[in-house]
């Protein structure tokens, strides 16, 4: 691009032996391909979990011979025992929250696209980056040896649910599991704890000192806000469960009791009678929820943040439109941001509370949707009137503004006591959090990778694979969990491993079953994503440097970037990032890199309208 | 009439288009000055500038770690009535001298190395690691002296927080130990270019905030676990 030419050449050579360019590497690009690599990884597991939930849910009794040759003791005669039911749900969703939907996001493409798009040549600490991965997939170890060394030879690990309420998770000999699982679930929770921080650090660090020349904050992509947010949150979140953590693995093995009331019963033992069950007075179980919550609520926007970034981004290129409110949309993520710390007590209105201070939390939650509603508005308003181009990313974009109104929705359903308490603990909530926090998220993630490929890869991905992956998943997820909802109004309960012997739930079967089949196609039609992301950095078609037309730093480099990004030229940068359809113009799409241009009166006096200096309904 | 087109706002002549200077700003906005800047000072004080923000924002972190187990502590002590304080340890007084004497020297060695008097600079930086090698030493023998009186962690739940919190801010410490040792270590003067200076300077300023902030960290866990009440 023009404006650099000038510029000294001051290149960072690549390092050459392959342990310290692939393994141990220090390059955010490596990094972030790393992280996507453990995403892509972690959610086979997940996913292969959930397949065994439906399964046993949909056809109780069968007999699965695998099943009871693969896990003798919890599924004998290759029946699932409930108890190995229970572990699965625990991790299914602590393997997905954490080891998927808060490492591919940021970790990932976080990594890999926030230095290149503020045009920096790396991360500001690129040791402590290598070290975030590192420590999270130790992390991640630590809970796969949960599935082997839980105590107990009937589970795969804890049955205490992502959320691992005390006093159950407290007590080792509270259930199968309860023992070693949850020893582990915790240390490997801590650990993560660990390396999300490190990445935090680093990602603020970066954006607050490394831009280039000209990018000032908003000139910056929305996803550079939304991935800088999202490591705010982390900041200050992930080191609450971090302290809970240790309280907790204190009162498992030092004898305390923070979060273990008195006079509890294990096994017909009173407390302090026996030394099975040693003596433990007034700890308080609701605070482990607190101190969890607290964690927890912002988790979920952990999860979904970058997605909207990468939705805002995706939508504004294909559109071949300004993002519509620029201004609008970084201050709806910051609102989304900081009100989502003030809202934890809405996962907790069945546990007991003042109804002042649950009234607090209904209305601060409600008021998470007029953010989030500026920000869908936005993307409508985008889309509004534009010559859209349909590839994969931009499809898999528009699924995610349409999963997160359908899943947002009902949140304002829940965050109100009243209708919360009857269907908290029902099929509903599963319904969700699984539409907004999981699987929006992921389309988010899909969009991104269909949307990056040619820049990580130097190749597209196949089209017509992709599109094909879209619409089964797209109709899928949609099949999975809109029944999901009727089932939790008609009063189906969360975590049970079947409903046979409930007269009231019969009716719903069918329902159950069409659930399972509508998620074991899903699930197989994500062989396809993964035949297609191998198939296509071999085959692929070749990509430029800019197969996209867009006009953001990551375009003006290479595909795949060099080591250094920019081959010694850091960019300079003239101008906002969404700068399509620029009158006068000579390309429907101005580079951030391009210099200012005079023109002669171009509607000379008027001024933009739209708020934030970009009127995209003026071609 | 001449106008500016950026983007697809037109603007007229001399006004500044919304998001950010019209020509890109030496070291501004868009902060790392580094194109056609190499050898300029301001570019090294930028860059370095990044152990100062990464300081800080660990610290917040760190911060939301202590008031998490604060407000634990809060809520443990007022949920039950087996909340049982323990006696202080009298070693805890010289600890406290200890690690506030310790922050003193090295804000004066930190202002020696900005006025380049390297000898008094390690002078001070040794003297800060001695006193913080013997905090830490004093608090082992406060744990000593509640383990002679038979004062545990699983004890109750005061003692749980004493340990707790004791060996937290001791854990930190023991990082920020470290940390005056790559000080000492890795940034010596060797190589004197702007670079290598920028960046000694930045990492004396981080390391000697995060101490400052252990130091009141400790006066406030101090004040928290004994005058709290």
């Amino acid at each position: 691009m023009s404006g650099e030419t000038h510029e000294a050449v001051h290149r960072h050579p690549a390092p050459t032996g392959f342990i310290r360019k692939y393994i141990f590497s220090l390059d955010h690009k490596v990094i972030g391909i790393q992280y996507i690599m453990l995403a892509l990884v972690a959610v086979l597991v997940g996913m292969t979990m959930s397949v065994l939930m439906r399964m046993n849910l949909s056809w109780p009794g069968t007999n699965w011979p695998i099943l009871g040759t693969l896990f003798p003791g919890g599924a004998p005669d290759g029946m699932m025992t409930p108890e190995f039911y229970l572990s699965l749900v625990t991790m299914h969703g602590t393997i997905m929250v954490f080891f998927v939907l808060t490492t591919a996001p940021q970790g990932g493409f976080g990594n890999y696209f926030l230095p290149i798009q503020i045009g920096a040549e790396d991360m500001a600490f690129p040791v402590l980056n290598m070290l975030s991965f590192w420590v999270t997939l130790v992390g991640f170890i630590v809970i796969l040896a949960a599935i082997f060394f839980s105590g107990a030879d009937s589970t795969v690990g804890p049955i205490g649910g992502w959320t691992g309420y005390a006093p159950l998770s407290a007590l080792p000999n509270a259930g199968p599991g309860q023992g070693m699982g949850m020893n582990l679930w915790i240390i490997s929770i801590a650990i993560f704890c660990v390396g999300s921080l490190l990445g935090a650090l680093n990602f603020i660090t970066t954006l607050l000192n490394m831009r280039t020349r000209g990018m000032s904050l908003m000139r910056m992509p929305l996803t550079c806000w939304a991935w800088f947010t999202t490591a705010v949150l982390a900041l200050l979140s992930f080191p609450v469960l971090l302290g809970g953590g240790i309280l907790l693995l204190l009162d498992r093995l030092a004898g305390t009791s923070f979060f273990i009331p008195g006079g509890l019963y294990l096994s017909g033992i009173l407390s302090g009678t026996d030394e099975r069950f040693p003596l433990h007075t007034g700890g308080s179980p609701i605070l482990w929820q607190h101190l969890f919550w607290f964690f927890g609520h912002p988790e979920v926007y952990i999860a979904i943040l970058p997605g909207m970034g990468a939705t805002s981004h995706i939508l504004s290129t294909f559109a071949r439109k300004p993002v519509f409110g620029y201004r609008a949309m970084v201050f709806a993520i910051f609102a989304i941001g900081l009100l989502g710390f003030f809202v934890w007590g809405h996962h907790m209105f069945i546990s007991g509370m003042s109804p002042y201070s649950a009234m607090t939390f209904s209305i601060l939650t409600l008021s998470i949707g007029v953010p989030s509603a500026v920000k869908t508005f936005n993307w409508l308003g985008t889309l509004w009137g534009a010559r859209i181009r349909f590839t994969t990313a931009m499809l898999f974009a528009i699924g995610f503004v349409s999963l997160f109104v359908a899943g947002g929705i009902t949140g304002l359903v829940l965050g109100q006591t009243s209708l919360d308490l009857p269907m908290h603990d029902t099929y509903f909530v599963t319904a969700h959090f699984h539409l907004v926090m999981g699987v929006a998220s992921i389309f988010g993630m899909f969009a991104a990778t269909y949307f990056w490929f040619p820049k990580m890869f130097g190749r597209l991905m196949n089209e017509s694979l992709g599109k094909f992956h879209f619409w089964i998943t797209f109709i899928g997820v949609y099949c999975i969990f809109v029944p999901m909802h009727t089932m939790g109004i008609v009063g189906m309960p969360r975590r049970f491993a079947q409903f046979t012997e409930y007269e009231y739930l019969k009716t719903l079967h069918p329902l159950v079953v069409f659930v399972s089949i509508a998620a074991i196609a899903t699930v197989l039609a994500q062989i396809v994503f993964y035949f297609n992301l191998l198939w296509s950095i071999f085959k692929g078609k070749r990509a430029g440097e800019n197969p996209w037309d867009a006009t953001t730093l990551e375009w003006t480099t290479a595909s795949p970037p060099p080591h250094d990004n920019f081959a010694g030229h850091l960019p300079v940068v003239y101008r906002g990032p969404y700068e399509f359809a620029v009158p006068g113009a000579a390309n429907d799409f101005v580079m951030q890199t391009e210099p200012e241009v005079i023109l002669q009166a171009v509607g000379s006096g008027r001024e933009g309208t739209s708020g934030n200096g970009h009127d995209g309904h003026r071609h | 009439m001449a106008t500016t087109v950026t983007g697809t706002k037109t603007i007229k002549k001399g006004k500044s288009p919304v998001g950010g200077p019209r020509f890109p700003g030496g070291n501004g906005g868009g902060s790392r000055g580094r194109n056609g800047h190499n050898g300029d000072m301001s570019h090294f004080e930028s860059s370095a500038n990044r152990y100062r923000i990464g300081m800080w924002v660990a610290l917040a972190a760190i911060l939301m770690m202590f008031t998490a187990l604060t407000s634990a502590y809060i809520v443990r002590a007022a949920s039950s009535n087996d909340w049982r304080p323990i006696a202080m340890p009298q070693i805890l007084l010289l600890s406290t001298a200890l690690i506030v004497a310790s922050s003193g020297t090295l804000e004066l060695a930190r202002r020696k190395l900005k006025e380049a008097f390297e000898v008094s600079f390690n002078r001070w930086l040794l003297m800060t690691t001695a006193l913080g090698v013997a905090f830490v030493g004093s608090q082992l023998l406060a744990w000593r002296q509640l383990v002679r009186q038979g004062v545990y962690v699983g004890s109750n739940p005061h003692s749980s927080f004493f340990y707790l919190l004791t060996a937290t801010h001791g854990v930190h410490l023991l990082g920020g130990l470290i940390a005056l040792t790559y000080l000492r270590l890795r940034t010596r003067r060797t190589e004197r270019d702007g670079q290598a200076l920028a960046k000694r300077h930045a990492v004396a300023d981080a390391v000697t905030l995060y101490w400052h902030f252990m130091d009141g960290l400790w006066i406030y866990l101090f004040l928290l676990l004994f005058f709290w009440r």
